[in-house]
């Protein structure tokens, strides 16, 4: 390992958008930047875990990390799907707020229901 | 359901910890199919649950500590359930605890049915108890992130599930802080399988070396992700809004249980991957002590009982840390004991606590502590059950917050570690300066004179909470027999093929 290899850049490079994205996360205010950060960070995490699979040339390579990041970007999907439908239904009681007070409470049941089913993709 | 697998021990003919498992997330596609069924199966969920944990802690307490391949496919490859009798106690805590708030939620839809959306809790509040029941009985790292993001996607659909703008923004502050907790894991969990090529618990524990510097960085990542998850002081900025904004039962979920479960892996991890150093236990402790302290604080200054309820969460969380570091790195193979028994104390006095102050502010209509002596309506019976729970919280006798406290200050006596005895005694005089602001209006008769019937504001809804407050105390006094159980299958014994009947 001593010699750069792949490994080692795909590891550095996956440690640096973490490193981008979780600085991201902490300092952003806007909501989508927010979010989009999480997943740079994902990504990062990813890209160790596809490390751990690499073999030197005659080795084959180890299935079970790619199983690991299939299953984490199912995950970050779901949990994306529900972060953006929360930013959207924000958005929406705000501009209902902003146009006719009063009247936010009545559409309280069916965007709700919208998002549950996104939830759970 | 996959076949019966031995575990080294006994046959069994129905593999209870899948039933654990699968009857509730069965449960919860069928509500989501048929949202005007939702609460009946709910309830026929939770109680085929409760009665699966129940079998598996027989079978356990007798038998002895139990494993299962899932279909046959075990460790490193494929996925091993392990019930011992911690992972036995957070079940039947979370079956114990969840029947109780599943009824008072049901008691609460009939009244409003609107206000409870039966259609929407039931769903989320079934993925919620998959997940954590899976992750009760994971043995592997990557299960258990997968476990943790199920269980925050469940919470955060439960927070907001009340549908104002505040619940909503305190879900998405949770669902962020939750995310990026979980993202942390993740990264550790690479570098684990980096590093060792396996992520089972058990097979770990025999790789890992103790005092290896880079794999105490891997568990600094791990811890910060997890005290993230758990709230831990000074990650807590996201729990007081979540807590207090959602809806009644399920603030009491949340409190209860969910915070227990990144709690319950922080103990997995000590038992398994790191001996805790000297260090590491001075920090968690003292972030414990600063949390009971900032809590409690800020529990005094709330304004609404929920906030205050959910912030003297933040401050009993620390209490937990405390006790886990009460006699140092030495002490943690007893310490996880009084943890764990805070643990369960916390979730059946805290969900006591939440359901008696929804059922509170459903009768008076507000939940400002200055104003609640000025009702005309007096909630007796739910205010009764607040009391009870806060006594198990502060910690008095015969309650099982008591018995954890008792065997905190011992431990922390026994190994001379006077400054987490301190530590407690501040943190106990604080919450007793909370929950006596809630209290001491309670016993204020004068303030509104009204015509003042005998039963007026009681209701089928405050008998689940109130059954929760008195189990705390049944509890207490059954202390004894839960530390036994709890060492069945010896955790934090460093687990060895011997121990555990043929692992891999």
């Amino acid at each position: 390992m001593s010699v750069p290899g792949p490994d080692l850049i795909y590891g550095v490079a996956g440690l640096g958008m973490f490193g981008l994205g979780l600085h991201h996360a902490m300092t952003a205010a806007a909501p989508l930047r927010r979010v989009l950060a999480l997943k740079i960070c994902a990504i990062g995490a990813s890209f160790l875990l596809i490390v751990a699979a690499w073999r030197v040339a005659p080795g084959a390579i180890d299935a079970v990390p790619h199983a690991l990041v299939i299953t984490g970007i199912v995950v970050m999907v779901s949990a994306m799907a529900v972060a953006l439908a929360l930013i959207r239904r924000i958005r929406a009681l705000q501009d209902g707020e902003d146009t006719q007070p009063g009247h936010t409470q009545a559409g309280d049941t069916q965007p709700g229901h919208t998002r549950n089913r996104e939830g759970r993709q | 359901m996959t076949p019966a697998v031995m575990d080294g021990l006994m046959p069994h003919l129905i593999d209870w910890e899948v039933v654990a498992i699968m009857a509730p997330l069965l449960g919860a596609l069928a509500g989501l199919v048929m949202p005007r069924a939702a609460a009946g199966i709910g309830i026929a969920a939770v109680g085929l649950t409760t009665l699966a944990v129940a079998a598996l802690s027989w079978a356990v307490t007798t038998q002895g500590a139990r494993m299962m391949a899932l279909g046959g496919w075990g460790a490193p490859l494929g996925i091993d359930l392990r019930a011992d009798g911690l992972a036995v106690m957070m079940l039947a805590m979370t079956a114990g605890v969840g029947l109780c708030i599943s009824l008072s939620a049901l008691a609460g839809q009939r009244a409003r049915p609107a206000a409870g959306r039966p259609g929407v809790f039931w769903p989320l509040w079934l993925l919620l108890l998959a997940g954590l029941n899976g992750a009760y009985l994971s043995t592997d790292l990557f299960n258990l992130y997968v476990m943790l993001e199920v269980i925050s996607l469940a919470a955060v659909g439960l927070t907001v599930m009340g549908g104002g703008a505040a619940a909503l923004r305190a879900g998405f502050e949770y669902l962020m802080a939750s995310m990026l907790g979980a993202l942390l894991f993740l990264l550790a969990v690479g570098f684990v399988y980096l590093r060792f090529g396996r992520l089972d618990l058990m097979g770990l524990a025999d790789l890992v070396t103790p005092g290896d510097p880079a794999m105490a960085g891997v568990l600094a990542l791990m811890l910060v992700g997890l005290a993230l998850k758990t709230a831990l002081f000074p990650l807590h900025w996201w729990l007081p809004a979540a807590h207090a904004s959602a809806t009644a039962p399920a603030s009491a979920l949340l409190s209860a249980l969910v915070v227990k479960v990144s709690l319950y892996i922080v103990l997995r991890v000590g038992q398994y991957l790191v001996p805790p150093t000297e260090g590491l236990v001075l920090l968690v402790g003292l972030a414990g002590g600063a949390a009971m302290i900032w809590g409690g604080i800020q529990a005094l200054r709330a304004e609404r009982l929920k906030l205050l309820v959910a912030w003297s969460t933040v401050a009993q969380i620390g209490l937990i840390f405390v006790a886990f570091a009460r006699s140092g790195a030495a002490g943690t193979a007893e310490s996880w004991k009084a943890a764990a028994l805070l643990m369960l104390a916390h979730a059946v006095a805290k969900a006591a606590m939440f359901l008696a102050a929804g059922r509170i502010k459903d009768e008076v209509g507000h939940d400002e502590i200055a104003r609640l002596d000025r009702s005309p309506v007096r909630p007796t019976l739910a205010q009764f059950t607040f009391a009870l729970a806060a006594i198990s919280l502060i910690g008095l006798p015969p309650s099982i917050g008591f018995a954890g406290k008792w065997l905190l200050m011992e431990g922390a006596l026994a190994a001379g570690y006077w400054h987490w005895v301190a530590l407690t005694f501040v943190g106990t005089l604080l919450s007793v300066a909370v929950f006596s602001r809630v209290m001491v209006p309670f016993l204020r008769f004068d303030r509104q004179r009204g015509p003042v019937g005998e039963h007026q504001g009681w209701a089928l809804a405050d008998a689940p909470p109130l059954v929760l407050a008195l189990a705390s105390f049944g509890l207490g006094l059954g202390a004894a027999q839960i530390l036994t159980m709890l060492e069945v299958g010896e955790p934090f014994a460093r687990a060895t093929g011997a121990v555990l009947g043929g692992a891999p």
